[in-house]
C-alpha cells in the first residue's frame, strides 16, 4: 500500500513535469486490493484487473521498476512494451491476464477462464475486478449470468468509489447498490468498507474457498474512496462538492491502517517511518532506471501483430 | 469419400478437429442437441459431450468472451454466431479484446480461436439475417477472415483455421449451404492452408475477383461473357485477410482488366480495398479502370421478394458490370 502511493505520488510529479503522459490513480484504493490479493494465490489463480488496480497489481507480483516503466511507456514495460496506457497490466507467468481500456469486457472473459479453471478442477480461480461503472454494461449482466449458470471459480470484485469520472452512482447504478445484483443471478453477494483491509481479505478468502470448492461465483462490492480525480487529465475539483472532497481527504485509508496497526501493537512507528523511508528509496531507484531505459524500437511498431510477425 | 454439402463439411471438419485434439471445444446458442439453425453442430453433443459442445445463453458479447477466456487458457474453442448480422453485440470482444490480445500484451499473449458466421442473402433473410460484415472484421489487424465457397474449401480452411494460432473469423456463405454437394478428403489431407486464392476459370480478357456466394453467380456470367468471345478470369479469394494479392497481380498482368465482385454494400466493402490495392500494383497493367460491382447502398436486404432480387447481384447484373469493363 506504501509502495503503491509512494510511486502513484511520484507519478503525479512525473505527469506534471510533463514526463509521464498520463496515469490512472489508485488513491483511495489501495487497502481494498491489497486485502483482496492478499487472500488470493498470484500464480496459482488468474487476475483480470482494471485500470485502476495498480495497488493490485504490485501485489500481484509487478515490481516498482515494472510499474515505472509502463508508466515511461518503455520497452521493457513487461505488460505491453510500452503499447497500452499504464493501467492495462498483464503477465501471462503471473496469471495477470492482459487487460485493455475498454471498460467491462474483462468481466465475461474471466468467466470463460472460470470455466476453463473448472474444467481443469485443479481449484485455481480468476478474480475480476471492475469499478461501479463497469457494472451498467452488458457485459457485467453477462458474464454473471454466464458464471452463475456454470458454477464457475470467479470472484467479481467491484470497486465502488461512487463515481464514474463525473457521473456520481445515483446517475448510474439502479437499487440500492451493486452486491443486490447477486440475488438476481442466485449467487452470494456482499458488500463491505473498502477501508477496512480485514472485512475485504475475509470476505474475499470465503469467496474463494467457496470457489475453489465448487461452490460457483462471488459478487464482492467494495466501498472506497476515490480520493484522486479519475485521471491526470481530469480534475474533480470541477464537478465535485468541495466540503465533500475535504471530507474524503480525512478518511485516507493508509494512514488509518497504519493508525490501526499501531492502536494493536502490530506496528511501531519507528517501523512505520522505515518502511516509508525503504519505499521512497525505492520508487526514487526505479524512477531512475525506467527513465533511462530504452524506448521501443520504432520498428517493433509491426510486431506480435499475428503469430508469424 | 463420401460427397457433403458445404455445411456437413463444416460440420465434418469440426468432428475430425475434435477428434484430433481435445482442446477444441465448440459454443453458441443452440449449437448442441439441436446441432445448429443450419445443422453446423448435427451429432457434435450427443458425441462429445455438452462440455466440449455447449448451448450457450442468448448473448453474443460472452459467447466471444467465454471463448476467449476459454483460448486464454490453452483450449481451442470455435464460436458459432447464429448469423453474422448478430454478431455485432460481440464487436468489441472481437475488435478490441481478442484481435488486440497478441499486440497489445507485446506477445506475451495469444488468442487462437474461431468464430463462425453464416453470412449473406439470397435467402429471404430480411435485413438481420442476409449481411455480409466482411469488411468491418477485414479492417481489423489481428484478425483473419475467411469466406470460402464450396464444401471443400470450406472444410479445409475451417480445418486450418481452428489450427491457426491466430484469431480467425469464419464466414459461411449461407446461400450455398446446400447449393451442391462434393467428395471430401479426411484429416490432414484436408486441410487447405489460408491466404491462398484458386483461379476458378481461365481467361485472357478480364479479371474477375469474387469471393462467397459471389463466385457461383460470377461464374454464371462468366460463361455468358463466354458465348460473346469475352473470356473472364475469375478468382475465388476464399480467404479475405490476408488476402492472395499475389495470384490477383499475376491474372491481371495477363488479362490488363478487373472487376471486383461482392455481395456487401458497394461503399467501403471490402472489394473497395482490393480495388485499390490492385489499382496501386498494376497501374501499368491496366487497360481499364479498375471496377466494382457490388450490392447498393442500401442499409440491408429487404424481405419482399421483389425487394431482395433488385438488392441481390445476379448473373444478368455482374455479366452487365464485366461487360462495361471488357468493352472499355
Amino acid at each position: 500500500m506504501l509502495r503503491a502511493r509512494a510511486l502513484d505520488d511520484r507519478r503525479f510529479v512525473l505527469n506534471r513535469a510533463g514526463k509521464l503522459a498520463f496515469i490512472i490513480s489508485p488513491r483511495g484504493h489501495e487497502v481494498a486490493q491489497v486485502a483482496a490479493i492478499a487472500a488470493l494465490q498470484p500464480g496459482r489463480d488468474r487476475f483480470c484487473l482494471y485500470y485502476r488496480n495498480f495497488a493490485a497489481a504490485l501485489a500481484c507480483g509487478f515490481t516498482s521498476e515494472e510499474l515505472m516503466l509502463a508508466a515511461f511507456a518503455r520497452a521493457a514495460d513487461p505488460s505491453s512494451g510500452g503499447r497500452q496506457t499504464p493501467g492495462n497490466f498483464g503477465s501471462r507467468r503471473r496469471g495477470v491476464v492482459i487487460g485493455s481500456s475498454t471498460v467491462g469486457p474483462q468481466i465475461p472473459k474471466a468467466a470463460g477462464i472460470g470455466l476453463a479453471l473448472k474444467w481443469r478442477g485443479e481449484g485455481a480461480l480468476c478474480f475480476v475486478s471492475f469499478g461501479e461503472g463497469a457494472t451498467s454494461q452488458g457485459d457485467f449482466h453477462e458474464g454473471l449470468n454466464f458464471a452463475a449458470l456454470h458454477q464457475c471459480p470467479v470472484i467479481f470484485f467491484c470497486e465502488n468509489n461512487h463515481w464514474a469520472i463525473s457521473v456520481p452512482q445515483a446517475l448510474q447504478v439502479a437499487g440500492p447498490g451493486v452486491a443486490e445484483r447477486a440475488a438476481a443471478y442466485g449467487i452470494s453477494g456482499t458488500r463491505v468498507v473498502g477501508d477496512d483491509f480485514f472485512a475485504v481479505h475475509a470476505a474475499v478468502a470465503e469467496a474463494a474457498q467457496r470457489a475453489r470448492s465448487g461452490g460457483g461465483p462471488t459478487l464482492i462490492e467494495a466501498e472506497v474512496l476515490r480520493l484522486q480525480s479519475h485521471s491526470t487529465d481530469d480534475d474533480q475539483r470541477a464537478y465535485r462538492d468541495p466540503a465533500e472532497l475535504a471530507a474524503e481527504a480525512l478518511k485516507d485509508p493508509i494512514p488509518r491502517m497504519r493508525d490501526a496497526l499501531i492502536a494493536r501493537g502490530w506496528l511501531s512507528p519507528q517501523a512505520d517511518q522505515a518502511m516509508r523511508d525503504d519505499v521512497n528509496r525505492e520508487v526514487e531507484k526505479a524512477t531512475e532506471a525506467a527513465e533511462a531505459a530504452p524506448e521501443p524500437e520504432p520498428g517493433s511498431l509491426g510486431r506480435h501483430v499475428y503469430a508469424d510477425a | 469419400m463420401p460427397e457433403r454439402t458445404l455445411v456437413q463439411a463444416v460440420r465434418d471438419a469440426l468432428y475430425e478437429e475434435m477428434e484430433r485434439e481435445d482442446r477444441v471445444c465448440v459454443l453458441g446458442q443452440d449449437v448442441g442437441l439441436k446441432g445448429g439453425v443450419f445443422k453446423a453442430t448435427e451429432g457434435l453433443q450427443l458425441r462429445f459431450g455438452a462440455n466440449r459442445v455447449m448451448d450457450m445463453p442468448l448473448a453474443e458479447s460472452s459467447i466471444a468472451a467465454v471463448a476467449q477466456g476459454l483460448a486464454l487458457e490453452g483450449f481451442r474453442p470455435v464460436a458459432e454466431m447464429q448469423f453474422a448480422d448478430y454478431s455485432y453485440p460481440a464487436f468489441n470482444q472481437i475488435v478490441n479484446e481478442i484481435a488486440k490480445v497478441r499486440y497489445r500484451s507485446n506477445g506475451d499473449f495469444s488468442c487462437p480461436l474461431v468464430i463462425r458466421a453464416p453470412t449473406g442473402g439470397g435467402v429471404r433473410g430480411a435485413l438481420y439475417h442476409s449481411q455480409s460484415p466482411e469488411a468491418f472484421y477485414c479492417h481489423v489487424p489481428g484478425l483473419k477472415v475467411v469466406l470460402p465457397s464450396t464444401p471443400a474449401d470450406a472444410k479445409g480452411l475451417l480445418k486450418a483455421a481452428i489450427r491457426d494460432p491466430d484469431p480467425v473469423i469464419f464466414l459461411e456463405p449461407k446461400k450455398l449451404y446446400r447449393a451442391e454437394r462434393q467428395d471430401l478428403a479426411e484429416g490432414d489431407a484436408a486441410l487447405l492452408p489460408l491466404g491462398s486464392a484458386a483461379v476458378v476459370r481461365q481467361g485472357r480478357d478480364l479479371t474477375a475477383i469474387t469471393y462467397g456466394y459471389m463466385r457461383a453467380v460470377t461464374m454464371q456470367a462468366a460463361a455468358r461473357l463466354s458465348t460473346d468471345g469475352i473470356e473472364v478470369e475469375v478468382i475465388d479469394l476464399r480467404t479475405l485477410r490476408p488476402w492472395d494479392v499475389e495470384s490477383c497481380v499475376h491474372s491481371i498482368q495477363k488479362t490488363g482488366r478487373v472487376a471486383v465482385v461482392y455481395e456487401a454494400n458497394r461503399t467501403g466493402g471490402f472489394g473497395a480495398e482490393i480495388a485499390a490495392e490492385l489499382a496501386e500494383r498494376c497501374f501499368a497493367s491496366l487497360d481499364a479502370p479498375v471496377s466494382r460491382i457490388a450490392s447498393p447502398d442500401v442499409p440491408a436486404m429487404p424481405f419482399s421478394p421483389a425487394l431482395e432480387h433488385a438488392f441481390m447481384l445476379n448473373p444478368d447484373k455482374v455479366a452487365d458490370g464485366l461487360r462495361r469493363v471488357a468493352r472499355y
